[in-house]
Protein backbone atom coordinates (compact mmCIF):
# COMPACT_ATOMS: atom_id res chain seq x y z
CA UNK A 1 0.00 0.00 0.00
CA UNK A 2 2.84 2.78 0.66
CA UNK A 3 4.17 2.00 -2.81
CA UNK A 4 0.91 2.91 -4.32
CA UNK A 5 0.25 5.50 -2.63
CA UNK A 6 3.86 7.15 -3.52
CA UNK A 7 3.60 6.49 -6.43
CA UNK A 8 -0.04 8.41 -6.82
CA UNK A 9 1.82 11.52 -4.44
CA UNK A 10 4.56 11.29 -7.01
CA UNK A 11 2.21 11.30 -10.12
CA UNK A 12 0.59 14.12 -8.41
CA UNK A 13 3.39 16.43 -7.99
CA UNK A 14 4.97 15.64 -11.63
CA UNK A 15 1.69 16.70 -13.12
CA UNK A 16 1.75 19.87 -10.73
CA UNK A 17 5.78 20.69 -11.87
CA UNK A 18 4.50 20.13 -15.40
CA UNK A 19 1.40 22.02 -14.82
CA UNK A 20 3.44 25.14 -13.68
CA UNK A 21 6.06 25.24 -16.35
CA UNK A 22 3.30 25.25 -18.58
CA UNK A 23 1.84 28.43 -17.13
CA UNK A 24 5.19 30.33 -16.86
CA UNK A 25 7.49 29.09 -19.36
CA UNK A 26 8.53 31.87 -21.61
CA UNK A 27 5.83 34.30 -20.55
CA UNK A 28 8.27 37.65 -20.87
CA UNK A 29 6.64 39.51 -18.21
CA UNK A 30 3.16 39.50 -19.89
CA UNK A 31 1.18 37.88 -17.42
CA UNK A 32 -1.95 39.55 -17.87
CA UNK A 33 -2.59 38.16 -21.31
CA UNK A 34 -0.53 34.76 -20.71
CA UNK A 35 -2.14 33.25 -17.68
CA UNK A 36 -6.00 33.39 -18.19
CA UNK A 37 -4.95 32.11 -21.78
CA UNK A 38 -3.09 29.43 -20.69
CA UNK A 39 -5.50 28.62 -17.67
CA UNK A 40 -7.92 28.18 -19.60
CA UNK A 41 -6.03 25.46 -22.46
CA UNK A 42 -4.72 24.16 -19.19
CA UNK A 43 -8.11 23.11 -17.92
CA UNK A 44 -8.96 22.06 -21.24
CA UNK A 45 -6.00 19.52 -21.41
CA UNK A 46 -7.28 18.72 -17.40
CA UNK A 47 -10.08 17.82 -18.63
CA UNK A 48 -9.19 15.72 -21.77
CA UNK A 49 -7.08 13.74 -19.75
CA UNK A 50 -9.54 12.75 -17.25
CA UNK A 51 -12.38 11.99 -19.72
CA UNK A 52 -9.61 9.77 -22.02
CA UNK A 53 -8.01 8.22 -19.35
CA UNK A 54 -11.18 7.06 -17.08
CA UNK A 55 -13.40 6.02 -19.76
CA UNK A 56 -10.54 4.02 -21.41
CA UNK A 57 -10.08 2.03 -17.97
CA UNK A 58 -14.23 1.81 -17.50
CA UNK A 59 -13.85 0.36 -20.72
CA UNK A 60 -11.11 -1.94 -20.28
CA UNK A 61 -12.29 -3.29 -17.07
CA UNK A 62 -16.01 -3.97 -18.65
CA UNK A 63 -14.37 -5.59 -21.56
CA UNK A 64 -11.73 -7.89 -19.46
CA UNK A 65 -9.19 -6.73 -22.16
CA UNK A 66 -6.27 -4.31 -22.08
CA UNK A 67 -6.02 -3.30 -25.57
CA UNK A 68 -9.40 -1.71 -26.02
CA UNK A 69 -10.54 1.53 -26.35
CA UNK A 70 -13.91 3.32 -26.17
CA UNK A 71 -12.98 4.66 -29.61
CA UNK A 72 -13.67 1.21 -31.36
CA UNK A 73 -17.04 2.02 -30.30
CA UNK A 74 -17.38 4.82 -32.82
CA UNK A 75 -18.64 7.49 -30.40
CA UNK A 76 -16.45 10.36 -31.90
CA UNK A 77 -17.18 9.31 -35.87
CA UNK A 78 -20.72 9.79 -34.99
CA UNK A 79 -19.78 12.72 -33.18
CA UNK A 80 -17.46 14.23 -36.25
CA UNK A 81 -20.55 12.90 -38.29
CA UNK A 82 -23.52 15.00 -36.52
CA UNK A 83 -21.07 18.08 -36.75
CA UNK A 84 -20.49 17.38 -40.65
CA UNK A 85 -24.07 17.28 -41.29
CA UNK A 86 -25.23 20.14 -39.67
CA UNK A 87 -22.50 22.14 -41.57
CA UNK A 88 -24.00 20.25 -44.45
CA UNK A 89 -27.89 21.30 -43.44
CA UNK A 90 -27.06 24.95 -42.15
CA UNK A 91 -24.13 25.92 -44.06
CA UNK A 92 -21.09 26.53 -42.80
CA UNK A 93 -22.07 30.35 -41.47
CA UNK A 94 -25.25 28.63 -39.76
CA UNK A 95 -23.30 26.45 -38.05
CA UNK A 96 -20.84 28.85 -36.85
CA UNK A 97 -23.69 30.94 -34.84
CA UNK A 98 -25.59 27.87 -33.59
CA UNK A 99 -25.56 28.35 -29.41
CA UNK A 100 -22.78 26.47 -28.27
CA UNK A 101 -24.22 24.97 -25.11
CA UNK A 102 -27.74 23.75 -26.76
CA UNK A 103 -25.42 22.41 -29.49
CA UNK A 104 -23.49 20.98 -27.00
CA UNK A 105 -26.12 19.66 -25.20
CA UNK A 106 -27.99 17.99 -28.05
CA UNK A 107 -24.92 16.40 -29.04
CA UNK A 108 -24.90 14.80 -25.64
CA UNK A 109 -28.17 13.43 -25.83
CA UNK A 110 -27.56 11.82 -29.36
CA UNK A 111 -24.55 9.95 -28.60
CA UNK A 112 -26.44 8.95 -25.29
CA UNK A 113 -29.24 7.64 -27.51
CA UNK A 114 -27.04 6.04 -29.96
CA UNK A 115 -24.63 4.53 -27.07
CA UNK A 116 -28.03 3.43 -25.43
CA UNK A 117 -29.20 1.78 -29.04
CA UNK A 118 -25.67 -0.01 -29.29
CA UNK A 119 -26.21 -1.13 -25.30
CA UNK A 120 -29.50 -2.33 -26.21
CA UNK A 121 -27.59 -5.24 -28.29
CA UNK A 122 -25.59 -6.32 -24.74
CA UNK A 123 -28.75 -6.12 -22.67
CA UNK A 124 -30.86 -8.66 -25.12
CA UNK A 125 -28.02 -10.99 -24.49
CA UNK A 126 -28.37 -10.60 -20.44
CA UNK A 127 -25.03 -8.93 -20.69
CA UNK A 128 -23.02 -12.21 -22.20
CA UNK A 129 -22.23 -10.51 -25.44
CA UNK A 130 -19.56 -7.67 -25.07
CA UNK A 131 -17.36 -9.20 -28.38
CA UNK A 132 -20.43 -8.75 -30.11
CA UNK A 133 -21.45 -5.01 -29.19
CA UNK A 134 -17.85 -4.31 -29.68
CA UNK A 135 -18.04 -5.75 -33.36
CA UNK A 136 -21.25 -3.60 -34.12
CA UNK A 137 -20.14 -0.35 -32.60
CA UNK A 138 -17.28 -1.17 -35.39
CA UNK A 139 -19.10 -1.50 -38.26
CA UNK A 140 -20.99 1.68 -37.13
CA UNK A 141 -17.79 3.64 -36.55
CA UNK A 142 -16.66 2.78 -39.94
CA UNK A 143 -20.31 3.40 -41.40
CA UNK A 144 -20.33 6.76 -40.09
CA UNK A 145 -16.59 7.55 -41.10
CA UNK A 146 -17.40 6.51 -44.38
CA UNK A 147 -20.61 8.54 -44.76
CA UNK A 148 -18.42 11.68 -43.09
CA UNK A 149 -15.69 11.56 -46.06
CA UNK A 150 -18.77 11.69 -48.72
CA UNK A 151 -20.19 14.49 -47.48
CA UNK A 152 -17.41 16.33 -46.95
CA UNK A 153 -16.87 15.90 -50.16
CA UNK A 154 -20.05 17.24 -51.14
CA UNK A 155 -19.97 20.21 -49.47
CA UNK A 156 -18.19 24.03 -50.76
CA UNK A 157 -14.61 24.62 -50.07
CA UNK A 158 -15.71 27.46 -47.44
CA UNK A 159 -18.12 25.09 -45.62
CA UNK A 160 -15.73 22.46 -45.84
CA UNK A 161 -12.84 24.56 -44.11
CA UNK A 162 -15.60 25.00 -41.01
CA UNK A 163 -15.48 20.86 -41.51
CA UNK A 164 -11.68 20.41 -41.65
CA UNK A 165 -11.41 22.47 -37.89
CA UNK A 166 -13.90 19.87 -35.90
CA UNK A 167 -12.17 16.94 -38.00
CA UNK A 168 -8.71 16.90 -36.31
CA UNK A 169 -8.28 17.62 -32.19
CA UNK A 170 -6.51 20.33 -31.58
CA UNK A 171 -5.35 22.18 -28.31
CA UNK A 172 -4.49 25.17 -29.82
CA UNK A 173 -7.86 25.55 -31.02
CA UNK A 174 -9.89 24.05 -28.63
CA UNK A 175 -13.73 24.74 -28.54
CA UNK A 176 -13.28 28.10 -25.66
CA UNK A 177 -16.73 28.00 -24.77
CA UNK A 178 -17.71 24.57 -23.94
CA UNK A 179 -15.05 24.35 -21.16
CA UNK A 180 -17.59 25.35 -18.46
CA UNK A 181 -19.93 22.95 -19.84
CA UNK A 182 -17.19 20.02 -19.99
CA UNK A 183 -15.96 20.62 -16.60
CA UNK A 184 -19.45 20.06 -15.31
CA UNK A 185 -19.72 16.96 -16.68
CA UNK A 186 -16.50 15.96 -15.39
CA UNK A 187 -16.91 17.43 -11.90
CA UNK A 188 -20.35 15.40 -11.74
CA UNK A 189 -18.75 12.65 -12.92
CA UNK A 190 -15.97 11.90 -9.96
CA UNK A 191 -18.19 11.77 -7.52
CA UNK A 192 -20.20 9.06 -9.39
CA UNK A 193 -17.49 6.89 -10.65
CA UNK A 194 -15.67 6.88 -7.10
CA UNK A 195 -18.60 5.46 -5.83
CA UNK A 196 -18.08 2.26 -8.23
CA UNK A 197 -14.34 1.60 -7.24
CA UNK A 198 -15.26 -1.51 -5.38
CA UNK A 199 -17.50 -2.66 -7.78
CA UNK A 200 -15.37 -2.35 -10.84
CA UNK A 201 -12.74 -4.21 -8.36
CA UNK A 202 -15.43 -7.09 -9.06
CA UNK A 203 -15.68 -6.85 -12.47
CA UNK A 204 -12.08 -8.54 -13.18
CA UNK A 205 -13.18 -11.34 -11.95
CA UNK A 206 -15.52 -11.91 -15.13
CA UNK A 207 -19.45 -11.94 -15.65
CA UNK A 208 -20.45 -14.48 -13.88
CA UNK A 209 -18.33 -13.84 -10.59
CA UNK A 210 -19.22 -10.27 -10.52
CA UNK A 211 -23.40 -11.88 -11.08
CA UNK A 212 -22.16 -14.12 -8.10
CA UNK A 213 -21.28 -11.43 -5.90
CA UNK A 214 -24.42 -9.62 -5.84
CA UNK A 215 -23.49 -6.91 -8.45
CA UNK A 216 -26.26 -5.88 -10.63
CA UNK A 217 -24.80 -6.61 -13.93
CA UNK A 218 -27.07 -5.56 -16.70
CA UNK A 219 -27.99 -2.55 -14.94
CA UNK A 220 -24.26 -1.43 -13.84
CA UNK A 221 -22.38 -2.35 -17.22
CA UNK A 222 -25.06 -0.27 -18.72
CA UNK A 223 -24.50 2.78 -16.21
CA UNK A 224 -20.55 2.69 -16.61
CA UNK A 225 -20.97 2.42 -20.74
CA UNK A 226 -23.65 5.74 -20.27
CA UNK A 227 -20.43 7.69 -18.51
CA UNK A 228 -17.93 6.30 -20.98
CA UNK A 229 -20.24 7.61 -23.97
CA UNK A 230 -20.41 10.82 -21.90
CA UNK A 231 -16.68 11.51 -20.81
CA UNK A 232 -16.09 10.45 -24.69
CA UNK A 233 -18.49 12.85 -26.13
CA UNK A 234 -17.16 15.24 -23.36
CA UNK A 235 -13.69 14.88 -24.56
CA UNK A 236 -14.13 15.25 -28.63
CA UNK A 237 -16.82 18.42 -28.07
CA UNK A 238 -13.66 19.67 -26.57
CA UNK A 239 -11.26 19.23 -28.23
CA UNK A 240 -12.40 17.37 -30.99
CA UNK A 241 -12.03 13.81 -31.78
CA UNK A 242 -8.39 12.35 -30.39
CA UNK A 243 -6.18 10.48 -32.52
CA UNK A 244 -8.94 9.95 -35.06
CA UNK A 245 -9.52 7.45 -36.60
CA UNK A 246 -8.00 5.16 -33.97
CA UNK A 247 -7.00 6.31 -30.82
CA UNK A 248 -3.95 5.29 -28.96
CA UNK A 249 -3.81 7.49 -26.50
CA UNK A 250 -6.26 5.87 -24.09
CA UNK A 251 -4.49 2.88 -24.51
CA UNK A 252 -0.64 4.42 -23.69
CA UNK A 253 -2.25 5.95 -20.68
CA UNK A 254 -4.18 2.51 -19.20
CA UNK A 255 -0.91 0.36 -20.00
CA UNK A 256 1.30 3.38 -18.03
CA UNK A 257 -1.05 3.84 -15.24
CA UNK A 258 -1.60 -0.29 -14.54
CA UNK A 259 2.53 -0.40 -14.60
CA UNK A 260 2.89 2.44 -12.66
CA UNK A 261 -0.62 1.59 -10.14
CA UNK A 262 1.01 -2.04 -9.25
CA UNK A 263 -2.21 -3.06 -8.21
CA UNK A 264 -5.53 -3.92 -10.40
CA UNK A 265 -7.67 -1.85 -7.68
CA UNK A 266 -9.47 0.89 -8.68
CA UNK A 267 -9.12 2.87 -5.83
CA UNK A 268 -5.74 3.63 -6.98
CA UNK A 269 -6.08 2.76 -10.52
CA UNK A 270 -8.88 5.66 -11.61
CA UNK A 271 -6.72 8.28 -10.40
CA UNK A 272 -3.39 7.31 -11.51
CA UNK A 273 -5.20 7.24 -15.40
CA UNK A 274 -6.25 10.80 -14.64
CA UNK A 275 -2.66 11.57 -13.48
CA UNK A 276 -0.44 9.48 -16.16
CA UNK A 277 -2.86 11.18 -19.00
CA UNK A 278 -2.45 14.48 -17.73
CA UNK A 279 1.03 14.25 -17.33
CA UNK A 280 1.36 13.13 -20.57
CA UNK A 281 -0.85 16.10 -21.92
CA UNK A 282 0.80 18.84 -19.66
CA UNK A 283 4.13 17.90 -20.29
CA UNK A 284 3.90 17.15 -24.03
CA UNK A 285 2.22 20.56 -24.91
CA UNK A 286 4.57 22.56 -22.80
CA UNK A 287 7.76 20.40 -24.49
CA UNK A 288 5.81 21.20 -27.77
CA UNK A 289 4.77 24.42 -27.42
CA UNK A 290 8.40 26.32 -25.91
CA UNK A 291 11.00 24.15 -26.00
CA UNK A 292 10.43 22.98 -29.62
CA UNK A 293 8.66 25.86 -30.44
CA UNK A 294 5.82 24.19 -32.75
CA UNK A 295 7.77 22.09 -34.57
CA UNK A 296 5.63 19.10 -34.15
CA UNK A 297 1.95 17.80 -33.00
CA UNK A 298 1.68 16.77 -29.89
CA UNK A 299 -0.92 13.55 -30.89
CA UNK A 300 1.40 12.49 -34.00
CA UNK A 301 4.13 11.90 -31.04
CA UNK A 302 1.44 10.63 -28.82
CA UNK A 303 -0.10 8.29 -31.24
CA UNK A 304 3.35 6.77 -32.14
CA UNK A 305 4.07 5.75 -28.65
CA UNK A 306 0.77 4.35 -28.16
CA UNK A 307 1.44 2.63 -31.34
CA UNK A 308 4.50 1.05 -29.71
CA UNK A 309 2.97 0.13 -26.84
CA UNK A 310 0.09 -1.62 -28.19
CA UNK A 311 2.16 -3.97 -30.41
CA UNK A 312 4.37 -4.38 -27.01
CA UNK A 313 1.02 -5.23 -25.32
CA UNK A 314 0.07 -8.03 -27.78
CA UNK A 315 3.86 -9.11 -28.38
CA UNK A 316 3.65 -10.10 -24.52
CA UNK A 317 0.37 -11.53 -24.43
CA UNK A 318 1.93 -13.71 -27.02
CA UNK A 319 4.74 -14.58 -24.78
CA UNK A 320 2.72 -15.58 -21.39
CA UNK B 1 -34.91 -26.58 0.04
CA UNK B 2 -34.90 -25.13 -3.68
CA UNK B 3 -38.22 -25.49 -5.44
CA UNK B 4 -37.67 -25.36 -8.85
CA UNK B 5 -41.53 -25.47 -10.77
CA UNK B 6 -42.53 -25.19 -14.25
CA UNK B 7 -39.04 -24.10 -15.62
CA UNK B 8 -38.35 -23.80 -19.32
CA UNK B 9 -35.94 -22.55 -21.54
CA UNK B 10 -35.90 -21.67 -25.18
CA UNK B 11 -32.92 -20.49 -27.75
CA UNK B 12 -34.83 -19.58 -31.19
CA UNK B 13 -37.24 -22.32 -31.54
CA UNK B 14 -34.93 -25.13 -30.10
CA UNK B 15 -36.05 -26.07 -26.37
CA UNK B 16 -33.36 -26.71 -23.66
CA UNK B 17 -35.17 -27.29 -20.99
CA UNK B 18 -39.25 -28.95 -20.57
CA UNK B 19 -41.43 -27.84 -18.10
CA UNK B 20 -39.21 -29.01 -14.86
CA UNK B 21 -40.59 -29.54 -11.77
CA UNK B 22 -37.64 -30.55 -8.91
CA UNK B 23 -37.44 -30.41 -5.31
CA UNK B 24 -33.76 -30.16 -4.53
CA UNK B 25 -33.50 -31.42 -0.71
CA UNK B 26 -31.49 -29.07 1.39
CA UNK B 27 -28.51 -30.93 3.22
CA UNK B 28 -25.96 -32.21 1.34
CA UNK B 29 -24.80 -33.02 -2.24
CA UNK B 30 -26.89 -33.03 -5.25
CA UNK B 31 -25.43 -33.83 -8.34
CA UNK B 32 -26.74 -33.26 -12.13
CA UNK B 33 -26.10 -35.77 -14.05
CA UNK B 34 -26.70 -36.59 -17.76
CA UNK B 35 -25.55 -36.75 -21.47
CA UNK B 36 -24.34 -33.50 -23.10
CA UNK B 37 -26.87 -31.30 -24.02
CA UNK B 38 -29.38 -32.88 -21.50
CA UNK B 39 -29.88 -28.86 -19.99
CA UNK B 40 -28.01 -29.38 -16.68
CA UNK B 41 -26.00 -26.49 -17.79
CA UNK B 42 -28.41 -24.31 -18.45
CA UNK B 43 -30.75 -25.29 -15.45
CA UNK B 44 -27.71 -24.77 -13.05
CA UNK B 45 -27.32 -20.94 -14.71
CA UNK B 46 -31.17 -20.36 -14.36
CA UNK B 47 -30.47 -21.47 -10.97
CA UNK B 48 -27.94 -19.07 -10.22
CA UNK B 49 -29.45 -16.10 -12.17
CA UNK B 50 -26.33 -15.86 -15.04
CA UNK B 51 -29.61 -15.96 -17.39
CA UNK B 52 -32.77 -14.39 -16.62
CA UNK B 53 -35.86 -16.94 -16.33
CA UNK B 54 -38.68 -16.79 -19.01
CA UNK B 55 -40.96 -19.27 -17.95
CA UNK B 56 -40.94 -20.64 -14.65
CA UNK B 57 -39.82 -19.75 -10.68
CA UNK B 58 -37.20 -20.87 -8.77
CA UNK B 59 -37.63 -20.77 -4.62
CA UNK B 60 -34.85 -20.76 -2.29
CA UNK B 61 -36.05 -21.82 1.08
CA UNK B 62 -39.78 -20.33 -0.25
CA UNK B 63 -37.55 -16.91 -1.84
CA UNK B 64 -38.00 -16.31 -5.53
CA UNK B 65 -35.23 -15.55 -7.05
CA UNK B 66 -36.40 -13.60 -9.62
CA UNK B 67 -38.02 -11.29 -7.16
CA UNK B 68 -34.86 -10.95 -4.18
CA UNK B 69 -32.48 -8.18 -5.03
CA UNK B 70 -29.36 -9.69 -6.67
CA UNK B 71 -26.95 -8.19 -3.59
CA UNK B 72 -29.05 -10.33 -0.79
CA UNK B 73 -29.06 -13.57 -2.71
CA UNK B 74 -25.01 -13.30 -3.27
CA UNK B 75 -25.63 -13.68 0.91
CA UNK B 76 -28.03 -16.85 -0.07
CA UNK B 77 -26.62 -18.41 -2.62
CA UNK B 78 -22.76 -18.85 -4.28
CA UNK B 79 -22.01 -20.14 -7.73
CA UNK B 80 -19.05 -21.15 -9.47
CA UNK B 81 -18.63 -21.72 -13.55
CA UNK B 82 -15.92 -23.07 -15.77
CA UNK B 83 -15.31 -19.14 -16.52
CA UNK B 84 -11.74 -18.58 -18.29
CA UNK B 85 -11.56 -14.73 -17.58
CA UNK B 86 -10.22 -14.24 -14.29
CA UNK B 87 -7.51 -11.44 -14.84
CA UNK B 88 -4.16 -12.44 -13.74
CA UNK B 89 -3.02 -9.89 -10.89
CA UNK B 90 -5.15 -10.88 -7.88
CA UNK B 91 -3.48 -12.95 -5.31
CA UNK B 92 -5.09 -15.78 -3.62
CA UNK B 93 -5.50 -13.82 -0.68
CA UNK B 94 -7.41 -11.06 -2.25
CA UNK B 95 -9.03 -13.21 -4.05
CA UNK B 96 -10.73 -14.79 -1.26
CA UNK B 97 -11.42 -11.56 0.11
CA UNK B 98 -13.88 -11.45 -2.69
CA UNK B 99 -15.61 -14.00 -1.50
CA UNK B 100 -16.33 -11.28 1.19
CA UNK B 101 -17.78 -9.06 -1.08
CA UNK B 102 -21.74 -9.08 -0.35
CA UNK B 103 -20.77 -8.69 3.11
CA UNK B 104 -18.19 -6.00 3.46
CA UNK B 105 -18.93 -4.43 -0.15
CA UNK B 106 -15.51 -3.26 -0.65
CA UNK B 107 -14.47 -2.36 2.88
CA UNK B 108 -13.25 -5.43 4.51
CA UNK B 109 -13.83 -5.47 8.33
CA UNK B 110 -11.67 -7.48 11.13
CA UNK B 111 -14.21 -10.81 10.67
CA UNK B 112 -13.81 -10.76 7.11
CA UNK B 113 -10.14 -10.85 7.21
CA UNK B 114 -10.42 -13.53 10.26
CA UNK B 115 -12.77 -15.58 7.77
CA UNK B 116 -10.14 -15.47 4.93
CA UNK B 117 -7.39 -16.55 6.78
CA UNK B 118 -9.25 -19.60 8.18
CA UNK B 119 -10.69 -20.65 4.95
CA UNK B 120 -6.98 -20.17 3.68
CA UNK B 121 -5.87 -22.92 6.14
CA UNK B 122 -8.56 -24.98 5.92
CA UNK B 123 -8.19 -25.32 1.82
CA UNK B 124 -3.90 -25.72 2.69
CA UNK B 125 -3.64 -22.68 0.78
CA UNK B 126 -1.45 -21.02 3.02
CA UNK B 127 2.01 -21.14 1.09
CA UNK B 128 0.22 -19.76 -1.49
CA UNK B 129 -1.55 -17.06 -0.39
CA UNK B 130 0.45 -14.32 -1.58
CA UNK B 131 0.70 -15.84 -5.17
CA UNK B 132 -0.88 -14.63 -8.00
CA UNK B 133 -3.60 -16.40 -9.64
CA UNK B 134 -1.03 -17.11 -12.89
CA UNK B 135 1.20 -18.68 -10.94
CA UNK B 136 -0.81 -21.75 -9.76
CA UNK B 137 -1.59 -24.94 -11.63
CA UNK B 138 -5.30 -25.98 -12.46
CA UNK B 139 -5.61 -27.51 -9.50
CA UNK B 140 -4.49 -25.05 -7.08
CA UNK B 141 -6.53 -22.62 -8.84
CA UNK B 142 -9.48 -24.32 -8.82
CA UNK B 143 -9.02 -24.84 -4.94
CA UNK B 144 -8.66 -21.07 -4.47
CA UNK B 145 -11.77 -20.47 -6.90
CA UNK B 146 -13.83 -22.87 -4.00
CA UNK B 147 -12.54 -21.48 -1.33
CA UNK B 148 -13.51 -18.56 -2.58
CA UNK B 149 -17.02 -20.02 -2.68
CA UNK B 150 -16.66 -20.64 0.56
CA UNK B 151 -16.19 -17.97 2.27
CA UNK B 152 -19.21 -16.63 0.88
CA UNK B 153 -21.17 -18.31 3.54
CA UNK B 154 -23.83 -19.03 1.86
CA UNK B 155 -26.48 -21.73 2.15
CA UNK B 156 -26.50 -22.98 -1.21
CA UNK B 157 -23.46 -23.74 -3.35
CA UNK B 158 -24.36 -24.07 -7.19
CA UNK B 159 -20.67 -25.33 -8.67
CA UNK B 160 -20.81 -26.24 -12.42
CA UNK B 161 -18.34 -29.07 -13.79
CA UNK B 162 -15.96 -28.03 -10.80
CA UNK B 163 -13.83 -31.19 -12.12
CA UNK B 164 -12.70 -29.99 -15.12
CA UNK B 165 -9.21 -30.02 -15.96
CA UNK B 166 -7.95 -31.99 -12.62
CA UNK B 167 -6.31 -35.01 -12.80
CA UNK B 168 -7.59 -37.89 -10.58
CA UNK B 169 -5.71 -36.98 -7.47
CA UNK B 170 -6.79 -33.43 -7.23
CA UNK B 171 -10.71 -34.37 -8.52
CA UNK B 172 -10.74 -36.76 -5.32
CA UNK B 173 -9.18 -34.43 -3.17
CA UNK B 174 -11.84 -31.62 -4.46
CA UNK B 175 -14.83 -33.98 -3.79
CA UNK B 176 -13.69 -35.23 -0.49
CA UNK B 177 -13.44 -31.05 0.27
CA UNK B 178 -16.71 -30.45 -0.87
CA UNK B 179 -18.59 -33.46 0.90
CA UNK B 180 -16.76 -32.01 4.15
CA UNK B 181 -17.38 -28.79 4.10
CA UNK B 182 -20.64 -29.10 2.60
CA UNK B 183 -21.84 -31.67 5.78
CA UNK B 184 -20.05 -29.68 8.40
CA UNK B 185 -21.48 -26.57 7.31
CA UNK B 186 -25.17 -28.02 6.76
CA UNK B 187 -24.68 -26.52 3.20
CA UNK B 188 -26.65 -27.59 0.36
CA UNK B 189 -24.22 -28.16 -2.65
CA UNK B 190 -25.87 -28.59 -6.33
CA UNK B 191 -22.95 -29.82 -8.40
CA UNK B 192 -22.84 -30.68 -12.60
CA UNK B 193 -20.99 -33.82 -12.67
CA UNK B 194 -19.76 -35.24 -15.87
CA UNK B 195 -18.21 -37.88 -14.63
CA UNK B 196 -20.82 -40.30 -12.91
CA UNK B 197 -18.77 -42.28 -10.79
CA UNK B 198 -17.61 -39.14 -8.67
CA UNK B 199 -21.74 -38.89 -8.42
CA UNK B 200 -21.62 -42.01 -7.08
CA UNK B 201 -19.15 -41.91 -4.46
CA UNK B 202 -20.15 -38.48 -3.43
CA UNK B 203 -23.08 -37.59 -3.91
CA UNK B 204 -26.51 -37.67 -1.75
CA UNK B 205 -29.01 -37.15 -4.25
CA UNK B 206 -28.64 -37.74 -8.33
CA UNK B 207 -30.72 -36.18 -10.46
CA UNK B 208 -30.06 -37.28 -14.08
CA UNK B 209 -31.39 -35.78 -17.08
CA UNK B 210 -32.30 -35.95 -20.64
CA UNK B 211 -33.52 -34.07 -23.21
CA UNK B 212 -33.98 -31.04 -21.00
CA UNK B 213 -36.30 -33.22 -18.31
CA UNK B 214 -35.85 -34.84 -15.49
CA UNK B 215 -35.02 -38.54 -16.09
CA UNK B 216 -34.65 -39.58 -12.75
CA UNK B 217 -34.11 -38.87 -9.31
CA UNK B 218 -33.02 -40.49 -6.50
CA UNK B 219 -29.98 -41.89 -4.21
CA UNK B 220 -27.30 -42.98 -6.30
CA UNK B 221 -28.15 -46.78 -5.32
CA UNK B 222 -31.60 -45.70 -6.78
CA UNK B 223 -30.36 -44.14 -9.77
CA UNK B 224 -27.56 -46.12 -10.81
CA UNK B 225 -29.05 -49.34 -12.40
CA UNK B 226 -28.07 -50.51 -15.65
CA UNK B 227 -31.30 -49.97 -17.51
CA UNK B 228 -31.07 -46.79 -16.07
CA UNK B 229 -27.86 -46.20 -17.59
CA UNK B 230 -28.71 -47.49 -20.50
CA UNK B 231 -31.75 -45.35 -20.97
CA UNK B 232 -29.59 -42.36 -20.23
CA UNK B 233 -26.68 -42.27 -22.33
CA UNK B 234 -27.58 -45.38 -24.81
CA UNK B 235 -25.12 -47.83 -24.17
CA UNK B 236 -23.88 -50.48 -22.33
CA UNK B 237 -22.63 -50.55 -19.20
CA UNK B 238 -22.09 -52.91 -16.38
CA UNK B 239 -22.80 -51.07 -12.87
CA UNK B 240 -20.86 -53.27 -9.66
CA UNK B 241 -20.75 -52.46 -6.09
CA UNK B 242 -17.46 -51.41 -4.74
CA UNK B 243 -16.79 -50.21 -1.17
CA UNK B 244 -20.13 -49.63 -0.66
CA UNK B 245 -20.63 -47.24 -3.46
CA UNK B 246 -22.04 -48.10 -7.23
CA UNK B 247 -19.66 -48.27 -10.29
CA UNK B 248 -20.33 -47.58 -13.62
CA UNK B 249 -17.72 -49.46 -15.99
CA UNK B 250 -18.35 -47.76 -18.63
CA UNK B 251 -15.15 -47.20 -20.42
CA UNK B 252 -14.55 -51.36 -21.50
Amino acid sequence: MPSEKRNLLLAALLLAAASALFMTLNARGMWDFVLPLRAAKLLAILLVAYAIGVSTLLFQTLTHNPILTPSLLGFDTLYVFLQTLLVLVLGGIGYVQLNPAWKFSGEMLVMLGGSMLLFQVLLRQGGRDLARMILIGVIFGIFFRSITGLLQRLMDPEAFAVAQAFSYASFNSFNRQLLWPALLVVLASMPLLWRERHRLDVHLLGRDQAVNLGIAYQRHTLWLLAWVAVLVATATALVGPFGYPVSFFGLLVCALANHFAGTLRHNVRLPMVFLVAALLLVGGQTLFEHVLGMQAVLSVVVEFAGGLVFLYLILRKKQT
Amino acid sequence: MIHIENVSHHIGKQTILNNIRLEIPAGGITALIGPNGAGKSTLLSLMARLQPLTHGSIRYNGRDLAATPTAEMARKLAILTQEGSVQSRISVRDLLMFGRFPYHQGRPQALDREIVAAALHEFGLEPLAERYLTELSGGQRQRAMIAMVFCQQTDYVLLDEPLNNLDMYYAKSLMQLLQRLTHEHKRTTVVVLHDINQAAAYADHIIAMQHGQVAFAGTPDEVFTEANIKTLFNMDAAVIDYAGKKLVVHHV
